[in-house]
């Protein structure tokens, strides 16, 4: 599929640690996406030399991040809760704290393709072909599930809380 | 849609840099790390020493591009080049004990394949001479059977991708000069200074 070659994998790390840390931060949660970083970059580093894709290694480490990020969901909902009533919301989930605003909480609950879709065209700036892209789906599904993704979160009326600003 | 969230990256920046700490920390007990490199300090500036698991297989000097070195690993050894330093503490030791004084003959196990046929028997010819003592390029050609390729010697010599753990700073000219170091000429004197080969300055 490409011809480039990989370059270093330590290059690679060092290039796309920040873009996958904001994705995974929005994506579990900031207490969880150290962990779930590691998960995605060793998954990288087991299937880094058989990778054809060398020129858009950017995308490649993405879809990663998002497979981890949704057995991480799926995960966290298949494991016990040891009390009789479900407790609130962690509260150490400080987002402000973090410098994320409210909403990114919020957008961690999404269902995976929403929080994928918003994820990738308003916290990294994608275009909407290059979300495409990365998910495998049509602009105009990545346009209907940016709009679902959004409107869930003003309905939980989230919206005035978290910082948006016009494009 | 035309609205945007916004988030600060400086926070995601300085996380994620841990978090690469962290992964680079942990990454080498899965056995997938290929290319272990690791920097230390020395007497002659910095040394970045590359691992793998055949053994030693690289040592830079302070000055070479760090980007082409790791460019040179990838191509030539495996893509899954990390700097994870821990793996590379037996050598890291090893040539620290040198530096110090406290060892004449290095115990490490060395990857070759950065080596052509012909460096390989040139540097396994240089790999024999003792700390304290000297060959010249005509010797080493001599040694290998090719009594007339000194000039090739010292090209092989010149790019010896395992220099002080391989000496080829104990390879000099046959009037008694230095000739050259791939290294740079100071640094083939402070080694030689280092084994007594050469009067302290």
């Amino acid at each position: 599929m490409s011809r480039r070659r990989l370059p270093p994998f330590e290059r690679f790390l060092e290039e796309n640690r920040t873009t996958v840390f904001r994705y995974l931060t929005v994506a579990v949660g900031s207490i969880d996406a150290d962990d779930v970083f590691q998960e995605t970059f060793l998954a990288a580093l087991r299937a880094y030399p058989r990778c054809t894709e060398a020129d858009r290694l950017d995308r490649w480490i993405l879809r990663i991040a998002s497979r981890k990020a949704i057995d991480h969901h799926r995960g966290a909902a298949r494991r016990p809760i040891p009390v009789a009533a479900p407790p609130e919301r962690p509260t150490e989930l400080d987002p402000t704290a973090d410098g994320f605003g409210p909403a990114l909480v919020a957008v961690r609950d999404l269902p995976s393709r929403q929080r994928d879709a918003v994820a990738y065209r308003h916290i990294l700036g994608f275009s909407v072909a290059d979300a495409a892209s990365l998910m495998g789906c049509t602009e105009e599904a990545v346009r209907a599930s940016t709009y679902q993704g959004l409107r869930t979160l003003k309905e939980q009326e989230l919206k005035e809380r978290a910082t948006w600003t016009n494009d | 849609m035309d609205e945007r969230l916004t988030i600060s990256t400086q926070e995601a920046d300085r996380r994620s840099r841990q978090a690469a700490q962290r992964f680079r920390a942990a990454a080498p007990a899965t056995g997938l790390v290929d290319v272990a490199v690791g920097t230390m300090g020395s007497p002659v500036g910095e040394l970045l020493v590359a691992v793998t698991p055949r053994g030693l297989a690289a040592i830079v000097f302070e000055g070479d591009d760090r980007d082409r070195v790791l460019d040179r690993l990838a191509r030539e050894l495996s893509p899954r080049v990390l700097m994870a330093a821990r793996a590379t503490d037996d050598v890291r030791r090893e040539l620290d004990e040198y530096f110090r004084g406290a060892r004449r003959r290095f115990e490490l196990r060395l990857d070759r394949r950065l080596m052509s046929p012909f460096a390989k028997d040139v540097l396994g010819a240089t790999a024999r001479v003792p700390f304290g003592r000297l060959a010249t390029y005509g010797e080493i050609a001599g040694r290998i059977g090719r009594p007339k390729a000194a000039r090739a010697v010292g090209a092989a010599l010149g790019a010896n991708p395992i220099p002080i753990v391989v000496p080829c700073h104990r390879v000099i000219g046959a009037g008694g000069n230095l000739t050259g170091y791939g290294g740079g000429l100071p640094r083939k004197e402070l080694l030689l200074r280092l084994e007594g080969s050469l009067p302290a300055a």
